[in-house]
């Protein structure tokens, strides 16, 4: 499906070949599922170098990896010593039963520190990978968002507020050094046999609650193609902030009916005090400021990106929905 | 849900194809909006849902309001387009009606998308109805993307000023807001002013209880004397105007801007007039 408003790109192969990636990439969170499934995807191409609290299994044999927290001063080592070009930051932690003020810390204080040291050791590029989810789902919001949107998420679901911070501190830092080539990706909710985010949790379940006569459009990306859209911001020329749109937009109840759900739908408002309790019991995942997602649109305009980069998704709706029952 | 069961859906269609008289089927084959394997438009907008869930509409156009269009053809056929109506009747079934008179009697059909407020999103069901029949909330980005796209909208300037008013004051026009004109001078789109006539006596407003709205969330909270707005058989004639060319900048002084406004607000006062004068009874 065309993304809307969008101008029609040239084939790729009617355009100029892509630079080469920077010679070598620093990706934090590289231990994480989408951390594994980019450095696969790039580790014959260019050098790696993980950084990532947790052990890094399944290890290609070609990537260099320190079991660091990103707030040490042991980092500095990895880029004094590594040559590192460019840094790909994806280790930004959002599980809802952490403590809020260690993931703030870890978070914000943790992408500070790295951008510190990407600009002291002379890094050519970096890239944030963000979310959509910034932008917030208000009833009131245009169909697609575009990119200069404010970013209200953390307005009625704080969860989100690190993301909001952590964007807008490397957007100001986008400013600041302009010597630094910096992209924001904001890709949409991000699915996949591998990812265990929210929306893939959610989808995961059999019997899924949602809000009574509600059913907003939603947006859902593979897992592969967001990597392929972050490989793609890490070559040269490639700066801005972001929207990454998949393949389109779908009813919800059409994306449940695709993976054979049956919902319980729950009217509007005994929903957000029935998770409240079911999340307190530990019943539940879901953490009850979420709702807003499954009740309201938030859903964004990603013409940009295709337009400037040529990327394109590859994965068609239903296989992108399809791909969070499991590995194929 | 809000999705419509397989049967029920099936025998609306039905209803819709026997209300729609002859060659109803082929007219609405003729509607080929985009749409994905999830038969639905980037918007929500579902074809199929429409033309089901359009029956109940279609019986109120034939056999309540046995409404009588005119001039349906001054809405060009394709190509971006705003149609500019006034707003009465505490519920909104004017801007319905106007929608199925495009459906139902324009050849070949055109899926007209109304503007809704801002907090019909909030709304259960209403929500998903309307998206999946093409509806969408009235913000300036969507109005540019879909002009842009080269659909039809429907817009009521005067919001729920016009569609709340008291009784005392039917066919008075309230004030046209700005938006619409800059939007057709942005996006260089035609108006079709259009007057509905017939809606304003449907369910009079003897006054708005504002409290009751504020508590509700509601905009208004029209009293009428059936207590609920209901929609009495009256019946509804719908002038459609030539279509009017603007030219000029969007960000032109305010003075410029209103005179355009002004009009279009005059082209439909225009409309309405010579529907009342040629109304011979409120009901028939």
């Amino acid at each position: 499906m065309a993304v809307p408003g969008s101008t029609p790109v040239p084939p790729p192969e009617e355009r100029d070949p892509l630079p080469a990636l920077p010679r070598s990439v620093a990706i934090t969170g590289i231990a994480g599922n989408l951390g594994k499934k980019l450095a696969r995807l790039l580790h014959g191409e260019t050098r790696l170098v993980g950084i990532d609290r947790r052990p890094y299994r399944e290890r290609p044999k070609d990537v260099e990896h320190h079991q660091l927290d990103i707030r040490k001063n042991r980092v500095e080592d990895v880029f004094r010593h590594g040559q590192i070009e460019a840094l790909a930051h994806l280790g930004l932690k959002h599980d809802p039963r952490e403590r809020q003020s260690e993931a703030h810390s870890f978070n914000v204080a943790g992408t500070q520190k790295l951008l510190d040291l990407a600009v002291r050791h002379g890094l050519r590029k970096v890239v944030l990978l963000s979310s959509a989810n910034v932008y917030g789902p208000l009833p009131e919001n245009p169909n697609f968002l575009p990119e200069e949107t404010p970013l209200l998420g953390a307005a009625r679901f704080p969860n989100v507020r690190d993301l909001v911070e952590v964007d807008m501190y490397v957007q100001s830092f986008m400013w600041k050094h302009p010597a630094v080539e910096t992209v924001i990706l904001r890709p949409v909710n991000i699915v996949g046999p591998t990812v265990r985010n929210a929306p893939s949790n959610y989808l995961r379940l059999e019997h899924p609650l949602t809000v009574l006569g509600f059913d907003p459009m939603v947006q859902l990306i593979h897992e592969e193609d967001v990597c392929r859209a972050l490989a793609v911001a890490l070559r040269p020329g490639v700066r801005g902030i972001y929207n990454v749109t998949g393949p389109g937009e779908v009813p919800l109840s059409a994306v449940l009916a695709e993976l054979g759900r049956e919902p319980v739908p729950v009217p509007h408002p005994l929903i957000r005090p029935l998770l409240r309790r079911l999340f307190e019991a530990r019943l539940s995942h879901f953490p009850p400021g979420e709702v807003d997602y499954i009740q309201y649109l938030c859903a964004v305009d990603g013409s940009r990106f295709v337009r400037d980069t040529g990327w394109a998704p590859k994965y068609p709706m239903g296989e992108t929905i399809r791909s969070v029952l499991g590995s194929r | 849900m809000t999705g419509l069961g397989g049967e029920i859906k099936e025998r609306l269609h039905r209803w819709t194809l026997e209300l729609g008289g002859p060659g109803m089927r082929e007219r609405l084959e003729t509607l080929t909006p985009p749409r994905n394997e999830y038969g639905v438009d980037p918007y929500g907008f579902d074809v199929d849902y429409l033309q089901a869930a359009v029956a109940p509409l279609l019986w109120l156009y034939r056999k309540y309001f046995r409404v009588q269009p005119h001039g349906l053809e001054n809405v060009p056929a394709e190509g971006r387009v705003l149609l500019v109506a006034n707003h009465s009747g505490q519920l909104p079934f004017d801007a319905a009606m106007v929608e199925v008179a495009c459906l139902a009697d324009k050849d070949p059909p055109r899926a007209v998308r109304a503007l809704v407020d801002r907090w019909v999103p909030t709304l259960p069901f209403v929500s998903t109805i309307f998206a999946r029949c093409g509806q969408v909330v009235g913000t300036p980005e969507n109005c540019r993307r879909l002009l842009a796209a080269d659909e039809a909208l429907l817009v009521f300037p005067e919001g729920t000023r016009g569609l709340n008013k008291p009784f005392a004051r039917r066919y008075e026009l309230q004030d046209f807001g700005p938006g619409f004109l800059r939007l057709a001078l942005e996006s260089n789109a035609p108006i079709v002013p259009v007057g509905v006539v017939g809606a304003e006596e449907q369910a009079p407003a003897l006054f708005d209880l504002k409290p009751l709205a504020r508590l509700l969330a509601f905009p208004h909270f029209p009293i009428t004397p059936t207590v609920l707005p209901l929609p009495l058989p009256v019946r509804y004639r719908i002038w459609f105007g030539k279509p009017m060319h603007f030219t000029g900048s969007p960000d032109d002084e305010d003075p410029v801007l209103e005179s355009k406004v002004a009009r279009v607000k005059a082209a439909v006062a225009g409309l309405l007039a010579r529907g009342l004068e040629e109304r011979r009874h409120l009901f028939w």
